[in-house]
């Protein structure tokens, strides 16, 4: 049977810096286009729809533009932090369909390492933030944050410590045969509590890597992805939401995901036990939990058991997650992942995953993004993808 | 040990919020209650976030409620408590948990408000917990 697309993703490309104290912002933007029209068999001359998040360097995307010399008549700079580009995937695929565009380029790049940056800098963005006063004296940081969520979930569901460790020790399998992995030691639930405790629950091997780099997608019209072959991927449903602290009356349990992934499902018209692979944000264990359960693979408050066991690892468990090693262990471009998790997920579809964690005959895949911080503001954007003859 | 605390930074103060800080300075915790829907809201806002009316009112809290999650930041030069904490109100607010030593800390105690000045003299609501 052949699924309906409205667009295809032609092109991805990853990076492979770690750490870029030798190449500019701008420079590593042009990386990553480049790759990705490399890999989807097409030059920037074809790009007509252009799409970057609200950190890329100028006003919307019209500096990047210049730069890359594109000449683009559709754009698109949703800023939904990590989430952003599996939400411009959804955006691409609407504009396609819509007739705005045929060839849409979605780019990522930072360096917060080679800037010096740590998860102990409160988000302060400045401005007219209205939130603002009443958050920064209390010096909330990333992990405090979601130490927050993960404390609440331990209190209302019995999620240990040990469960959410299993997440990390999956990710540390797949990531020992990425060689492009900035973390590549398989490592053990002891490893994973028995390392500092950064901001309870959370210890250090709880949190996600700091890394430099970036990534890009190309996404097409079916009539442009009939002609480059069949690498290229079904786009099968989007969904997308943003949560918040709703006037003060919230619960630090759920993510966006939870209305984000019914949506991406319904339009796809299939459901979270059809999936071959996913790809699950993970700027920390606790993201993974959550949003596992708000996609329905598992009830909520039975994500602890879900994760444990090994049941993440390819080859081993039921639901093989982040192949690529993930934000956890192999890279987390400036602090925003959800450009691999959709790279990786492309790779799975194609069968050009690494073979030692390749899902045999992987049909149906799907990427989530979460973006801000799940103890405040989140963006989340869900894909479900499909191999070209799904 | 009632750990050693850290200096405060100063809250942005703007036109919809001073009333909010000044009441701080005051030993009060205000809050902001719509006219139309009867629900408080936070943090405070001129239009009431659930129905939209700007027929807004502040008053005096309690000043008591629950905690509602923590962390323990103990990566920080000086460590401290991040904390959401219900108040009897019905509305969830971020703060720090001051004066109680770390491993008294849990979910669901009942804690009171405080004030700590900040560094440039304002004042800022934190909470500790009821003896
Ligand atoms: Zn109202």
């Amino acid at each position: 049977m052949s699924r309906m697309s409205k667009a295809y993703i032609a092109g991805i490309y990853e990076h492979p810096t770690r750490k870029a104290v030798d190449k500019t912002i701008p420079q590593l933007h042009a990386e990553v286009a480049i790759g990705a029209l490399k890999d989807a068999g097409l030059t920037k001359d074809d790009v007509d729809g252009y799409f970057c998040d609200g950190d890329a360097p100028g006003l919307g995307g019209m500096s990047m533009a210049e730069y890359m010399g594109l000449n683009i008549t559709y754009t698109d700079t949703t800023e939904t932090g990590g989430s952003s580009y599996v939400v411009h995937v959804g955006h691409a695929v609407e504009a396609i369909a819509a007739g705005k565009c045929n060839v849409a380029l979605i780019t990522l790049a930072g360096r917060p390492r080679a800037e010096g940056l740590t998860t102990l800098g409160a988000r302060d963005r400045g401005g007219e933030l209205p939130e603002r006063g009443f958050e920064i004296p209390y010096a909330p940081v990333i992990t405090n944050m979601y130490g927050m969520a993960a404390m609440r979930h331990m209190y209302e569901y019995g999620t240990t410590s040990e469960q959410l460790a299993w997440i990390k020790v999956a990710a540390s399998h797949h990531a020992q045969h990425n060689e492009h992995a900035l973390l590549r030691d398989v490592v053990t639930v002891e490893d994973v509590v028995n390392s500092p405790m950064i901001s309870d629950p959370l210890h250090r091997l709880d949190c996600c890597v700091i890394s430099d780099g970036g990534g890009a997608l190309i996404v097409v019209s079916p009539e442009i992805a009939k002609s480059l072959g069949d690498r290229c991927v079904k786009v099968l449903g989007h969904g997308e939401a943003v949560k918040h602290l709703n006037g003060g009356r919230f619960d630090l349990t759920y993510t966006g995901a939870a209305k984000s992934g019914p949506i991406a499902f319904a339009e796809a018209n299939l459901k979270p036990a059809d999936m071959d692979y996913a790809s699950i944000y993970d700027s920390f264990t606790i993201t993974v939990l959550e949003t596992i359960e708000d996609l329905g693979f598992c009830e909520k408050g039975q994500g602890g058991k879900f994760v444990s066991d090994g049941n993440l690892i390819s080859g081993v468990g039921k639901l093989p997650f982040n192949t690529d090693g993930g934000g956890l262990c192999n890279n987390h471009p400036s602090n925003r992942g959800g450009m691999t998790k959709v790279i990786e997920a492309v790779r799975q579809l194609r069968g050009e995953a690494h073979p030692k964690v390749q899902v045999p005959d992987c049909t149906l895949a799907l990427a989530h993004g979460t973006g801000g911080q799940i103890s405040t503001r989140t963006g989340a954007g869900t894909v479900i993808l499909g191999r070209n003859d799904a | 040990m009632s750990p050693q605390e850290r200096t405060y930074q100063d809250p942005d103060i703007n036109m919809e919020t001073e009333r909010y800080w000044e009441g701080s300075k005051n030993g009060q915790l205000l809050m902001k209650k719509c006219n139309a829907c009867g629900k408080t809201h936070f943090y405070p806002r001129t239009i009431c976030p659930v129905c939209s009316s700007s027929d807004t009112e502040w008053y005096e809290a309690s000043g008591k409620g629950k905690i509602y999650s923590y962390s323990i930041m103990r990566r920080a030069k000086i460590p401290y408590v991040m904390a959401y904490v219900t108040l009897d109100e019905g509305v969830t607010m971020m703060t720090n948990i001051v004066e109680s030593d770390f491993d008294d800390v849990k979910i669901g105690k009942a804690v009171e408000v405080t004030f700590r000045d900040t560094e440039g003299n304002q004042s800022l609501p934190v909470f500790r917990l009821c003896k």
